[in-house]
């Protein structure tokens, strides 16, 4: 940013001279100055707000004050809808409140945003602009959210740069106190919200001058006391109710002006001008670009570049966006425009335009009074972030000076259906030569990210230059790839759009090079560092052919450094942040070595100094062991490797998968055609087992000799890499020489042979596997049936076992008995490779009902860590068996899957009533046997369900060709005579907290569904929020001070209907007690409810031992296992049934193994004392809950849970 | 009411019963127990540098695990303010215990670096200790260092503490060294204000249901005071330092006996944790009691009296020990 841009003169000069310039991202900008000027904050997780919330809850927990010496309350809700009520009723009854959302979440906001907005109620809500979810859910920018709301009262007010974000949080709390109409102040989803940029930090003093005390006092004069008490949210009758709603007409008349005015009074404090429409560019411009948001800035950029080149062009930056001031509009516009393009962030399927569009069309129509009106055409651009350069601008401009431009275009994409894309020219640039722009390649394990933010920072504080950081994540939790784009240079930076043409380019990962073509964004001259395990005299040969021919060609500068050597050498592990980032000082220059290298350990000091004297130390040896290794190359004039580049699926891959699918993978999914798409958001599953990722650095090896073919690796491997199988030994033949199979150790099957299998090439090292091993070797205890051994060298020779071992036929399921572990693990898991962490606890779960009843399986997923693990692109886990049948999967909303998993139910079983309704029509036309064999199947047991889908196959050949309605309407849904199992999946910030209301309703209907909490404690997807299942005395986001309420017992409060199914399990404690739940959940004919301990990276330690605490959560009675039976009160019987022994080992022994409590016990001893106190008394009186539950008579258990 | 008083790294305490360095210290509420108790100094728990290293290591990769490197989640927790992760608490500690009670506190700590040693004594002293005593142990794994270089480095760092420090300082040492004497030796001559003798180590046990190794440590009985004895009863008269005996004191018997061989002080634990903090008392009583039914008049009187200068048999501390005790088996 630049602060001077808009510099007034006189007086404000001092101001600027005064204020602290700080590299903040925008959701920093927005809840700095949110949180100085409100009393009451309500909050809720959803990406890319969420960070505002957290600043929030972070400040006032550390008791930072607003301008008026208070600290602000921050409180979580359950829901957005939640927020905005609570929100609500601050509001009237005086405080000074927000909150903040995105997406879905400000749609849960509309109903009480009319009721603020109708009461004229002062308020900000500052909102990181979304996608919403239609064809599928993206966390990513556009308008479509804000677009949204544009009809509920509130104001709307757009910052398309970190520091207006600071700047309108500002002016909308001034303006919205002397309007009394409330504003939504957005800005863009991540391009904003996290791009981190130098800007000037607001004061308290800025905040005072702007905020005047006699319209806070007016506005808590107004508010509801029972002192002098009033009504309001009354119901009105035709008689009233619209004059009532026309009666706030004033107050939106004079909102423009009132904005109008505190932006000069703004500009006066600050000495930054803004105008409720900007316009920029030559004063005789004939060609106009309309927009808002930050590309803008990208337009503003173009301009500047176009303009001086003699091109009469010029934008207006929409910010007041409403109430549309029409007067203020046709002012800002040039008299010279001849043809204006509207530029809409969001879709609106079916209308004439986009809204801003129409908005301008209007506004022309009123506001030019008879003047001749110019040509006017609307254009889509950026949804989901979606790409918004100069480049394009410029095609925008282009397309503007035809004589007949194209109307409701698109740009950025290939539109090739409607052919609604503009062509521009994507090697057009703006960028002034004097930026430098820096590229860096790295694994979010690695810490790339965080030492480029503390770059940006010291570029940005410690110099003159301006300096941007924008960062881009993988869509998958482990391995993840991070592209860090860094700007930097002595011009302000208004490039909202990823870096192209890179003069600095960093590799931290050499398993990269084989894999993302990085160099071909290198400017001719560039340098190029490269993170590599050989030295600078033989590195050359290891490089793929391209990369040789992009540096010889491109003439790179190109050093190396074995970061991973420097970084074992200082105890850094696989941290290489500091190591790369002192290079990227030392080659770069941007600042004296020393000086650099002295700002480096600044940074260190302050990021990781409050870890302790310990990590601060190793940083700062690697840092200064960093030079001594890096090492320019000396590159030959000839390109010699023969090494190609790794396709990104395999050339025999199905087509889809391999021309749509890879392509995504391979980082070029901006250059997919609309037509290469799906119209409807339906994609194939059975796509992960493409996507060949190669991240473990070790892998599990399997020893046959030892092994007791238990199974309990299968079960608990989170991505399915380890696979078993029984077969006949004839099936050897032609096997790898290195496959290895043992005789089978089943009485039933002392003839054939075993296999175990690991897919190397999909393993993410977690090595739970080896945890849970039981077997040790006789002569070496540390030697288990499976061992962790690099996986490189073994890379090529497992990939041909595994492909080996997919040949082989599945073990029969009809001879396995699927309550026993051993045996159950023989089955095809219909959900593998999943980009889900490391070592994820929820995983092995869903893979289980998959391997259970995975080809009769519907799931309706709830948002979250199990909705980006299951759909998030490119690839799905979910896959098929050899019929083709397996899992078919949606993820609806957040906050509904309970009622969407409902309505899969009822859908299903209405069509199997008509499919028998007309099967009993149809009789004499299928044959009696076939009829009554279809009315009267058994399918309690699988077997039964084979013979019924037989039945469905004669049904279907008996009916093929048939013309009469009934006979093809029984054709459609024929399918539904055989038994379908409905899976409600999701998180517990989904089942305790958002979706509670509709879970408690669904299991209130009797139907049967089967409900699976993966329950982690906290909001794990959004980053660990805490959630009504976290449990007292953890610290999460939102709990800094630990969480002072205990766990809600969710599983208690099922149990009171009495006739649902309930079980608690823990896989890691007893593995065939979660079998037997999860078969009892399925089998039960009514709603089930199974509450699954997931051990989580949110809980802060070393997921190796995720089941070893599993274990202790159980043997400390914190997380007792049971199961409620309604089957059993039927017989007479206890329905509940305790599962687990009384508490054995105290809790302490169990919860300090974990960071989430462990940090308490370091920040505030006494309230981590505190609160394992009632934490162990927690424990203790649900166990005599429970054991009183189980000792009791069956009848009197029943009616007793009712009234629990 | 015999003289029961002593003195001990320069501190004159009201008897010889010293609450030794263990988990009961750390709760403050134990040690006013203690004083209550009539203990007449306690040495706290041991910071220990190694785990500050481990816990600072841990809590840096479990913050940093799986953050930035998906977008919806670049954290997973909240960014505290303060994690108090260094030697804060035990300092604050030592602070509330010196609040708590009129009797001398010792602060105890093992370290592994020099700066460390260095660096935590002295804030140690800064806090409010009386004294410190250092819990030095090194476990040689290798072959590669020798016995000397350990011995070295033991007398490298109780001269460095020292000349750091202005607090007395004891040595806490392992029986484990092939010169006990020498090494005493050299120990006082570089500034240790005492020698505490022994050091009771974890012994890995092997669990043979689970297959693994699992450190142990049990509670002491009388019968490991006689290592003590012996070597206190060898060193008295002998160096300047003060000796201190800990392990296997469990009764006014025990403490009579360390007094003997030379010890200024006897300390304890495992007798408080096997009958209460409230034991302590009975001890002192019965130590009493027997000193004046033999008609002693102080602890001062004693100390030293069956040292290996002073004992009627003195060959008895020598290696001619063992064969008269297999002969007097035998015969």
């Amino acid at each position: 940013m630049d602060p001077n841009v808009h510099l007034n003169t006189g007086d404000s000069e001092s101001y600027i001279m005064a204020r602290a310039k700080v590299t903040i991202d925008g959701n920093e900008a927005a809840a700095y100055v949110a949180h100085k000027v409100n009393e009451v904050i309500a909050i809720y997780p959803i990406t890319p707000s969420s960070p505002m919330g957290e600043w929030s809850d972070q400040w006032s927990s550390e008791k930072q004050t607003n301008i008026w010496g208070s600290i602000p309350t921050v409180i979580e809700l359950q829901s957005e809808g939640g927020a905005a009520g609570s929100l609500h009723g601050a509001l009237q009854t005086g405080a000074l409140g927000t909150t903040f959302t995105s997406a879905q979440g400000l749609l849960l906001m509309i109903p009480n945003m009319y009721k603020i907005a109708g009461e004229l109620t002062p308020t900000v809500i500052h909102v990181a602009a979304r996608s919403i979810a239609a064809q599928a859910l993206s966390i990513f920018g556009d308008h479509q959210d804000v677009m949204a709301v544009r009809q509920t009262g509130f104001a709307m007010l757009a910052s398309n740069s970190i520091q207006e974000v600071m700047d309108n949080a500002l002016i909308s709390q001034a303006a919205t106190l002397e309007s009394r109409v409330p504003f939504v102040h957005f800005f863009d989803g991540f391009r904003t919200t996290h791009e981190v940029c130098k800007a000037e930090q607001l004061t308290v003093e800025d905040m005072h001058a702007m905020l005047d005390g006699e319209l806070i006092r007016a506005h808590r004069a107004r508010a509801m006391t029972p002192d002098k008490p009033v009504l309001r949210g009354t119901a009105q009758n035709p008689d009233v109710y619209f004059q009532c709603r026309e009666a706030i007409n004033p107050f939106y008349l004079a909102t423009a002006g009132i904005v109008q005015k505190v932006m000069d009074k703004f500009a006066g404090v600050t000495g930054r001008q803004y105008n409720l429409f900007d316009y920029i560019g030559a004063p005789d411009a004939e060609r106009v670009i309309i927009i808002m948001g930050s590309g803008a800035e990208a337009v503003e950029e173009t301009v500047d570049y176009l303009v001086e080149k003699g091109e009469k062009i010029g934008a207006i930056k929409v910010r007041l966006y409403r109430p549309f001031s029409v007067e203020h509009f046709v002012k800002a516009l040039p008299a010279s425009v001849k043809s204006i393009a509207v530029m809409d962030r969001t879709k609106e399927a079916g209308a004439i335009g986009e809204p801003l569009y129409l908005d301008v069309i209007a506004a022309l129509h009123e506001g030019m009074r008879g003047r001749p009106l110019p040509k006017v055409i609307g254009g889509r651009y950026g949804l989901s972030s979606k790409e918004f350069t100069p480049a394009m601008v410029r095609g925008i401009y282009d397309e503007l000076a035809k004589e007949n431009p194209k109307n409701h275009f698109t740009v950025g994409i290939v539109e090739d259906v409607t052919n609604s894309s503009l062509e521009y020219d994507h090697d057009f640039s703006s960028e002034h030569p004097s930026t430098i722009r820096c590229l860096f390649y790295g694994l979010g394990a690695d810490g790339t990210v965080g030492a480029n933010k503390n770059s940006i920072k010291i570029i940005g504080e410690g110099t003159d230059n301006y300096a941007q950081g924008y960062f881009v994540y993988d869509s998958k939790k482990s391995g993840a790839v991070t592209i860090s784009h860094l700007r930097f240079g002595p011009k302000p930076i208004r490039s909202t759009y990823l870096i192209s043409k890179a003069n600095f380019i960093a590799c931290h990962q050499f398993h990269f090079l084989e894999r993302l073509n990085m160099l071909k964004s290198a400017v001719p001259g560039a340098t190029f560092l490269l993170n590599s395990p050989y030295p600078a005299d033989q590195v050359w040969d290891q490089l793929p052919r391209q990369v040789q021919e992009q540096i010889i060609g491109k003439q790179l500068k190109f050093y190396v450094i074995d970061g991973y050597e420097v970084a074992r050498q200082t105890g850094m592990g696989t941290r290489i942040n500091t190591i790369m980032q002192t290079c990227f000082f030392a080659i770069s220059g941007v600042l004296p070595r020393e000086e650099a290298i002295a700002a480096i350990k600044d940074a260190i000091e302050k990021t990781y100094g409050r870890r302790g004297e310990a990590i601060v130390k190793k940083n700062f040896e690697a840092v200064d062991l960093t030079l001594d290794h890096l090492h320019e190359v000396k590159v030959p004039s000839a390109a010699t490797s023969n090494l190609p580049m790794v396709p990104p699926v395999p050339e025999r891959a199905p087509e889809f998968v391999r021309d749509v699918l890879g392509r995504i993978i391979a980082g070029e999914g901006d250059l997919l055609p609309v037509s290469a798409l799906p119209v409807d958001g339906t994609f194939p599953t059975a796509t992960a087992q493409w996507e060949k990722r190669n991240i473990a650095l070790e892998v599990p090896i399997w020893d046959e000799e030892i092994c007791i073919q238990c199974g309990k690796c299968v079960l608990v491997c989170p991505h399915a890499v380890i696979r078993a199988k029984v077969y006949e030994p004839s099936h050897l033949e032609g096997a790898p020489e290195t496959f290895k199979h043992a005789p089978a150790r089943w009485k039933e099957f002392k003839d054939l042979k075993y296999s175990l299998q690991v897919a190397v090439e999909d393993c993410t090292g977690c090595a739970l596997c080896v945890e849970v091993c039981p077997v040790k070797s006789k002569s070496d205890a540390k030697h288990k049936a499976l061992n962790m051994a690099p996986q490189i060298p073994l890379r090529e020779q497992e990939r041909g076992n595994w492909e080996f071992f997919l040949t082989l036929p599945e073990t029969r399921r009809d001879l396995l008995n699927p309550a026993l572990v051993k045996d159950n693990q023989l089955y095809q898991p219909l959900f593998e490779f999943s980009g889900a962490c490391t070592g994820c606890g929820e995983t092995p779960y869903v893979k289980l009902v998959t391997q259970l009843f995975g080809d009769r399986t519907l799931i309706a997923n709830a948002t979250g860590c199990s909705s980006i693990y299951g759909g998030n692109m490119p690839t799905t886990p979910y896959t098929v068996n050899l019929e083709g049948r397996g899992p078919t999967w949606s993820n609806s909303l957040f906050e509904d899957n309970a009622e969407f998993g409902l309505g899969m139910r009822l859908s299903i079983d209405k069509q199997n009533e008509y499919a028998r309704e007309l099967v009993a029509r149809l009789a004499s036309q299928l044959g009696d046997t076939l009829a009554t064999g279809l009315l009267e199947a058994d399918q309690t047991k699988e077997t039964g369900i084979f013979e019924q889908r037989e039945r469905v196959k004669q049904l279907r050949e008996k009916l093929a060709g048939a013309k009469t309605p009934e006979a093809r309407d029984l054709l459609a849904v024929a399918d539904a005579l055989v038994k379908k199992s409905v899976w409600i999946v999701g998180g517990d910030g989904w089942a305790y907290d958002i979706g509670f209301g509709g879970l408690d309703h669904v299991l209130s209907t009797g139907r049967d569904v089967n409900i699976l909490v993966l329950d982690t404690e906290v909001y794990s997807n959004t980053g660990g929020q805490m959630s009504k299942a976290t449990p007292r005395g953890a610290v999460a986001k939102f709990a800094a001070g630990g969480k002072p309420a205990g766990k809600k017992d969710l599983a208690l409060m099922a149990i009171t209907y009495g006739n649902v199914y309930v079980a608690r399990i823990a896989m890691g404690f007893n593995d065939t007690h979660t079998v037997k739940a999860i078969l009892e959940a399925e089998s039960f004919n009514g709603p089930s409810l199974i509450i699954a301990y997931s051990h989580c990276i949110a809980h802060g330690y070393d997921m190796v031992h995720g089941l070893d605490q599993q274990k202790l959560a159980v043997q400390t009675g914190y997380w007792p296992l049971f199961r409620w039976d309604p089957r059993q009160a039927d017989k007479g019987k206890n329905p509940f049934q305790l599962d687990s022994r009384a508490p054995a080992v105290s809790l302490d022994k169990y919860i300090y193994n974990e960071t989430r409590y462990t940090m308490l016990k370091h920040s505030d001893p006494e309230g981590a004392a505190r609160l394992l106190v009632q934490a162990e008394r927690d424990v203790r009186e649900r166990w005599k809950q429970y054991e009183h539950f189980a000792a009791m008579p069956a009848a009197e258990a029943v009616e007793e849970a009712k009234d629990a | 009411m015999p003289d029961l008083t002593t003195k001990y790294l320069g501190l004159t305490l009201k008897n010889p019963l010293v609450a030794s360095s263990s988990p009961l210290c750390k709760d403050v509420s134990n040690i006013l127990e203690m004083e209550d108790a009539g203990i007449s100094a306690v040495v706290l728990h041991s910071l220990f540098e190694e785990q500050i290293d481990i816990e600072s290591r841990n809590l840096d990769q479990f913050l940093s695990s799986g953050a930035e490197s998906y977008a919806e989640s670049l954290s997973y927790f909240p960014d505290m303010g303060q994690y108090n992760i260094g030697p804060d608490g035990y300092l604050e500690h030592i602070r509330k215990a010196k609040q708590g009670v009129d009797i001398p506190v010792i602060g105890s700590l093992n370290g592994i670096s020099t700066g460390g040693w260095i660096r935590y004594a002295k804030l140690i002293e800064q806090a409010g200790a009386d004294a410190l005593e250092l819990n030095i142990y090194f476990l040689p794994n290798n072959g590669t260092v020798s016995s000397a270089q350990v011995e070295q480095m033991y007398c490298d760092l109780v001269s460095h503490v020292k000349a750091s420090v202005s607090i007395p300082i004891a040595v806490k040492l392992g029986p484990y060294f092939s010169s006990i004497p020498e090494m005493a030796h050299r120990l006082d001559a570089v500034g240790a204000d005492g020698l505490v003798l022994f050091n009771r180590f974890y012994q890995p046990d092997i669990d043979l249901e689970a297959m693994e190794v699992h450190p142990a440590l049990e509670l002491s009985d009388s019968g490991e005071l006689l290592l003590r004895l012996h070597w206190v009863a060898v060193l008295y008269g002998k160096i300047k330092a003060d000796l201190a005996i800990t392990g296997g004191v469990h009764t006014a018997g025990d403490v009579l006996k360390s007094m003997m061989s030379g010890a200024r002080v006897a300390m304890t634990t495992s007798a408080l944790l096997r009958h209460g903090i409230e034991y302590a008392a009975k001890i002192q009583q019965d130590l009493a009691e027997w000193m004046d039914e033999k008609e002693y008049h102080s602890i001062e009187q004693m100390q030293g009296s069956m040292s290996e200068e002073s004992a009627p048999q003195p060959s008895a501390y020598h290696r001619a020990n063992y064969m008269k005790v297999l002969s007097s088996y035998t015969a």
